[in-house]
This record gives C-alpha cells, sequence and structure tokens, in this order.
C-alpha cells in the first residue's frame, strides 16, 4: 500500500492567491494540479512537499485561444482538452500527435499541460514537441510575470525554471504567415499502451520554395539537451527538404543525443531509435506541410 | 481538513487528512467498496469513477481535490433499480470472469457511450486502454460495451451481440 506522507492542503482560489500560499510556505510547497506526476512521487516517498497548492480551481488556467498571431495555451488545461482542441490540431498537429499517446485516456482526463512541463520528466512528451514549436512559457510570480524560451525551460531532470513562489501560467506558440508552408508532427515508440516512450521524435518544419526556411526538431527520453536536436536542425536549414538531407539529419541526431540503458531498451537501440524517428517524423511534418523536395515522380 | 462532496446524488461531510486517497475515501469512509484499489499506480484503472463529468484513476486523486464536487462510482450506475445498459451487456456478453476490472471498465464504458452512441469497436478498445484485464482477453469486454451501445434508451429493438464484424484490428 502506497499512501503519501503527512502533508499541508490549500485551496487556491486565484492565481494571485496561489501566488501568495507559494510565498508564505516556500520551497516546501508544491503545486498540485492533476496530481498525476505529483501523487504517484508522493506515494513512493520521493517527493514529500509539507503543503500543497491545490491549483485546480484555477479555471481561468484552462483555456486554449488564438491571440492574433500566438496560439495561448493555459497550463491547467487537461490534456483530453488538448487533444480535442480543433484550432490546436489546426496549426499545430504535433500537439495532437503528442497527446494520443500520453498515457492513457483516463490519465489525460485529468492530467494537465502546465503539470506535465513542470514535472519536466526527461520521458514527458510535451516538452520536446513545445520545443520542436519553439514556443514561449509565461511564468506569473511576485514581481509579475516573465517569458521564457520552451527550449531555455529546463535546467535539468525534473528541474525548470520556475522559482519556488512562481506559477507557470501560459503556454505561447507562435503561428507563422501563411506564406511559410509548416507542417509538424510527433512519433513515439513504447513498449505497450499508456507506456513511457523508449524514445520519441517532434518536428516542426516550415519551407520558403522547397528550402527548409525554419525546423524545429524535438527529442523525448535519450538524453537531448532541452529536448532538442540542436545540430540537426543546424544542418537543416538552408538545405533543401529531400530524402537525403532528412536522412543525414536523422543521423546528426543520433550522434548528439546521449541515452542510457535502462529497462526501456539499451543505449545503442535508443540511438538508432533517433535516427529512424527523426527522419519520419521530419517526412510526417514535411508532408503536412506540402511534401517533400526533389521526390521522384 | 473539512470535505464535502456529493457522492452518486447524495451529499457527505467529513473531516479527512489531505493525504487520503478518493479511492480509500470511498471504501474506507463511505463504504462504497464497488471501486476496487487495484494497481496503486494509476496503471490498470480498477479504481476509475467520474469526477464531475468524467472518468479518473481515484488512486492517483487526493479526496482533497474533490471538495465540492461530485463523484460517481459503480454504485451510481443503476438508476431506481434499473441497471444501466451497460450493466446489463456485461451480464448478457459475459464481460467479466473475475469481475476485479470490472466497475472501473464499467465507469469508463458509461462515459464513452454519454460522448459517442455508437462507437466503433476499436473506439471502445481505445476508451478502455487505460485499464487492465487479466481474465478476458478484452474481447467480451468489448462486445458487452456495444451491446450496451445497442441497446442504451432500452428500446430494446436495436441490440446486436456486439459482434460487429469489424473485429479492428485485433490487437488488445
Amino acid at each position: 500500500m502506497q499512501v503519501p506522507a503527512q502533508v499541508e492542503y490549500e485551496k487556491a482560489t486565484s492565481v494571485q492567491h496561489a501566488l501568495a500560499l507559494l510565498a508564505r510556505y516556500g520551497p516546501e510547497a508544491k503545486v498540485l494540479a492533476g496530481g498525476h506526476s505529483l501523487i504517484p512521487m508522493m506515494k513512493l516517498r520521493l517527493a514529500q512537499p509539507e503543503v500543497l497548492v491545490d491549483i485546480n480551481g484555477l479555471t481561468d488556467l484552462c483555456f486554449i485561444d488564438r491571440v492574433a498571431d500566438e496560439l495561448r495555451i493555459g497550463t491547467l488545461t487537461r490534456h483530453a482538452q488538448l487533444l480535442e482542441s480543433e484550432l490546436a490540431g489546426e496549426h499545430f498537429a504535433i500537439l495532437h500527435d503528442a497527446e494520443r499517446v500520453i498515457a492513457d485516456p483516463i490519465v489525460r482526463n485529468w492530467g494537465t499541460v502546465g503539470g506535465s512541463l513542470c514535472q519536466a520528466d526527461p520521458s514527458e512528451d510535451l516538452s520536446a514537441a513545445f520545443a520542436a514549436m519553439k514556443g514561449t512559457m509565461v511564468i506569473e510570480g511576485p514581481g509579475g510575470s516573465r517569458e521564457v524560451s520552451a527550449r531555455a525551460f529546463h535546467t535539468g531532470p525534473y528541474e525548470t525554471v520556475v522559482g519556488p513562489s512562481e506559477l507557470l501560467t501560459e503556454i505561447r506558440l507562435p503561428i507563422r504567415p501563411g506564406h511559410q508552408r509548416g507542417g509538424s508532427a510527433y512519433l513515439k515508440v513504447a513498449r505497450r499502451a499508456g507506456d513511457w516512450p523508449v524514445g520519441a521524435a517532434g518536428a516542426a518544419v516550415w519551407l520558403t520554395d522547397g528550402i527548409v526556411a525554419d525546423v524545429g526538431i524535438g527529442l523525448t527520453a535519450v538524453g537531448a539537451r532541452h529536448f532538442v536536436a540542436a545540430e540537426a536542425e543546424e544542418f537543416l536549414l538552408g538545405r533543401p527538404a529531400d530524402e537525403e538531407n532528412l536522412a543525414r539529419a536523422g543521423e546528426i541526431a543520433a550522434e548528439h543525443c546521449r541515452p542510457v540503458t535502462d529497462q526501456r531498451g539499451p543505449a545503442d537501440y535508443k540511438r538508432h531509435l533517433v535516427r529512424e524517428l527523426t527522419a519520419r517524423v521530419l517526412r510526417a511534418a514535411l508532408s503536412r506541410a506540402g511534401g517533400l523536395a526533389g521526390r521522384p515522380s | 481538513m473539512k470535505l464535502t462532496l456529493t457522492v452518486n446524488g447524495t451529499e457527505y461531510a467529513r473531516t479527512i487528512e489531505p493525504r487520503l486517497l478518493l479511492i480509500h475515501f470511498l471504501r474506507d469512509e463511505l463504504g462504497l467498496t464497488g471501486s476496487h484499489w487495484g494497481c496503486d499506480t494509476s496503471n490498470c484503472g480498477a479504481c476509475v469513477v467520474w469526477l464531475d463529468e468524467t472518468p479518473v484513476k481515484s488512486c492517483t486523486v487526493l479526496a482533497a481535490m474533490t471538495d465540492g464536487r461530485r463523484v460517481t462510482t459503480v454504485e451510481g450506475l443503476a438508476r431506481n433499480g434499473v441497471l444501466d445498459p451497460v450493466q446489463e451487456g456485461f451480464s448478457a456478453c459475459h464481460g467479466l470472469q473475475c469481475g476485479f476490472c470490472t466497475p472501473g471498465m464499467m465507469m469508463t464504458a458509461r462515459w464513452l457511450l454519454d460522448r459517442n452512441p455508437n462507437p466503433t469497436a476499436a473506439e471502445v478498445r481505445e476508451a478502455i486502454s487505460g485499464q487492465i484485464c487479466r481474465c478476458t482477453g478484452y474481447e467480451n469486454i468489448v462486445r458487452s460495451v456495444l451491446w450496451a451501445a445497442g441497446n442504451d434508451g432500452n428500446d430494446g429493438n436495436e441490440g446486436n451481440d456486439g459482434n460487429d464484424g469489424s473485429d479492428d484490428d485485433g490487437r488488445d
């Protein structure tokens, strides 16, 4: 039987109230959103906060909106809501690809987008997806709000730049102008339904005349710094989006990630996965963007 | 802390420890032992109950989080002594053997059918993909849910045996 250690409980009624509670209790307080990462860790006593600040009542953090040329996602949005959002799927197919393979439908009903990101598990899917899309995180604190790139959000496994008296409130994703043809996708290999990935890759690509004008590649669970395959992105930039270059990008991504051998597979197999998945997910993103260049017709 | 919530239409007020998990609150405090305490790690789904309108795994929700909310358990499925078509379906199609996973399966099935009254076998399998059955190989559970889909509303003339001929991809 797994039972969390004794803990105090506070129910936040607004973002400001949550921030005041976090300021009052300090680093021994933990924000409780869906709880689907935190509660299991508390049951295993891997996490032992003194106070839980429950933010499930902050329904104003539960939204998916388009504001000008940005998609804005509130951090209390449940995974199921993001998966069902037509607006999110229309602009960022990668989000639906990723959400479809996060845990299972019941966990997705209650687990939250912000909770997943702040848990910062190296095997968590949305971190790589938002990194691929070059999103921006909005963090509220006692001194007001600040914005941090999704690519600078994580400082290590289970660690983010969100301070003990701060709250991640929103993710912003830039919607590119129509003349840049873009597409995105996410692919994951897991051992069974609902499991964490052995490895996964996400890509967002924008083309101008068949040339890669911008690209983001995210990698999950394979030791990529900030969940990003930066060297592979650099290689593709300005090059034709053809099969040869996609394959090379996969090789580069595999070379530079640092997977570890664990119960989900040996490091060399994970590296192999990165090579394959990177090329495939780029192909999938490009096909959504309007096709590969240089293909024999 | 003081907890006030509505379970299966009845309001309860209790003083609880904040660390108490919802599954234990339901079973040990309220005596609602229909929901089963299974893997304790949010993998098996035997503990699925509804929190407001959606199924959740109650081993991974604190009872404290349900303050002011509505919880529905398998005991709340039947209305006025009349079984829900989902319950009828599990009976008619032998959707259980040991019965341990059944309460969770039925709560998810009811939720699925409320949102999607005519699911395919593949959609049923996707809906229950976070729940584990070690007896049936899932075949009869899928049949039971499809039977319920055909008999929802109790008009009795759209019943089928759950075999829609599609047999989807054969995977569990």
